[in-house]
C-alpha cells in the first residue's frame, strides 16, 4: 500500500475544502477526517482514479457533517491576502466569497470541482455518485447564481422585516 | 473573455495559495511503525511519529507505568515527545491562539469529544499560549501551551484513557530535559510537561488537577 500517492493530493483536497466550507479550521477537520476515513478504507479503492476516488471520500465526510451541523452554516473566511494584485481584487474576492456561500453545497461542490479542481463532468459525476446530467444542471445553476451576484444583482432572498 | 473562464481565475487566483501552505502536522500521513505490519493501517500519526524519529530512552518501567496501547510509547514519553517537538517552535508553536480562546476550546472538545477545561496557570506565572489538536494511539489529543515570562513553556496533554488502562494518580517521569507529571482521571488521561525542575512542576501540577476537579 503506497500512501504517497495519497499524500501528493493533500494540498488539493485543502484548497477545495477551504472553498468548500470556508473556516480553515473547518476545513482541516474535514480534511482530517477524509484522510482518516481514506485510510479506513484504503482496500476497497482499485487502483484507477485516486482523486476522484479521494474526492468521493471527502464528499461522503462532508455530508456526515452537514447532517450533524458540523460544519459552519455561513462560510466565512478568516484570511488576510498577502498580495492583492488589483485595488479591485479584494473585493472581487469578497464577492466570490459571499458569492460561493450563497449556493447550495450541492452546487458549490460541482463548481469546485469543475473550475478550482479542473476535474472533467465524468470525474465529477463519479465523485459525487450522481449521473452526469445531474452534474451539468448543477453547474449552469451554480455559475448564473454566482455570476448574477458578482455582477451585482440584488439577490431574490426573502428579507426578513425587522418591526 | 468568457465570463466562466474569469470565474474560474478568479477561484484559483483566491484559493491557489492554499496548495502551497505548509501542511499542518494533524494531516500529515505517517505509516506507524509501532503498530507493527499486521494491522499496518496507516495512521495520522503526526506529533507521535516525528517524536518517534527523536533519539530517546525510556528510562521509567513501562510495567509499572500506564499499559501502552498496541505497542504505542506510555502517556509521558508520548506527552513529552510532543513537548519537545512544538514546545521550541518560534512561529507556530499552537495552531489556535490563546485570543481565540472561547474557540479553540469549543473546537478542541468537538474534536475530542468531551468538555474540556483550560486550567489558568497565570498564578505560577505562566499565560496561555494556544493550543492544537494531536493524532494519538487512541484518538485525539489537545495540547495546550503555556509560556512563562522568561519563555519556558509548558504543554498540558490530554487524550482518552486507553483500554486496559487503570486509574493512575500522580506519577513523575524524566525524559531527558523534560520533566512530566502525568495522571488519569476518569475516562482522561492528563500530562504536564517542562523543562522545569522537579518541585515546580510538582506545584503546577496540583495547581492543574485542582482545577480539573474542583
Amino acid at each position: 500500500m503506497d500512501y504517497e500517492q495519497v499524500v501528493v493530493y493533500i494540498p488539493n483536497l485543502r484548497r477545495y475544502a477551504r472553498a468548500l466550507v470556508g473556516d480553515r479550521h473547518a476545513a482541516d477537520d474535514l480534511v482530517q477526517d477524509t484522510l482518516e476515513r481514506a485510510v479506513r478504507k484504503f482496500h476497497l479503492w482499485r487502483p484507477g482514479d485516486l482523486r476522484a476516488w479521494l474526492f468521493s471520500v471527502m464528499h461522503n465526510v462532508f455530508v456526515n457533517q452537514l447532517k450533524s451541523r458540523r460544519i459552519p452554516p455561513s462560510a466565512e473566511l478568516d484570511e488576510n491576502f498577502a498580495g492583492a494584485t488589483t485595488p479591485g481584487w479584494v473585493t472581487d474576492v469578497r464577492d466570490l466569497e459571499r458569492g460561493l456561500a450563497l449556493l447550495s453545497a450541492e452546487q458549490r461542490e460541482v463548481l469546485l470541482m469543475v473550475s478550482l479542481e479542473d476535474m472533467t463532468y465524468e470525474q465529477v459525476s463519479r465523485a459525487l455518485g450522481v449521473p452526469m446530467g445531474t452534474v451539468m444542471s448543477r453547474l449552469s445553476r451554480a455559475r448564473e447564481k454566482l455570476r448574477r451576484h458578482m455582477d451585482g444583482e440584488p439577490e431574490r432572498t426573502d428579507l426578513k422585516v425587522v418591526k | 473573455m468568457k465570463p466562466d473562464d474569469d470565474l474560474s481565475r478568479l477561484l484559483h487566483e483566491r484559493f491557489d495559495p492554499v496548495l502551497v501552505e505548509p501542511i499542518p502536522a494533524r494531516l500529515q500521513l505517517r505509516r506507524p511503525a509501532w503498530i507493527g505490519h499486521a494491522r499496518a493501517a496507516a495512521v495520522l500519526a503526526v506529533g507521535i511519529a516525528i517524536g518517534l524519529a527523536l533519539p530517546f530512552t525510556w528510562r521509567g518501567a513501562p510495567q509499572t507505568g500506564p499499559v501502552a496501547s498496541a505497542g504505542a510509547p506510555a502517556l509521558p514519553v508520548r506527552a513529552a515527545r510532543a513537548h519537545l517537538v512544538y514546545a521550541v517552535e518560534v512561529r507556530h508553536p499552537v495552531e489556535v491562539d490563546a485570543s481565540q480562546q472561547e474557540h479553540l476550546v469549543a473546537w478542541l472538545s468537538k474534536r475530542l469529544g468531551t468538555k474540556l477545561k483550560v486550567p489558568a496557570l497565570t498564578a505560577e506565572g505562566f499565560e496561555l499560549l494556544g493550543g492544537r489538536l494531536l493524532p494519538g494511539p487512541d484518538g485525539p489529543v489537545a495540547q495546550f501551551m503555556y509560556q512563562e515570562g522568561a519563555g519556558r513553556r509548558l504543554t498540558l496533554y490530554v487524550s482518552a484513557r486507553a483500554k486496559g488502562e487503570g486509574q493512575t494518580a500522580f506519577r513523575f517521569a524524566q525524559e531527558g530535559a523534560v520533566s512530566v507529571f502525568y495522571w488519569i482521571d476518569g475516562n482522561w488521561c492528563y500530562a504536564l510537561s517542562g523543562e522545569i525542575d522537579r518541585p515546580a512542576l510538582s506545584r503546577i501540577s496540583t495547581s492543574v488537577y485542582r482545577q480539573l476537579n474542583p
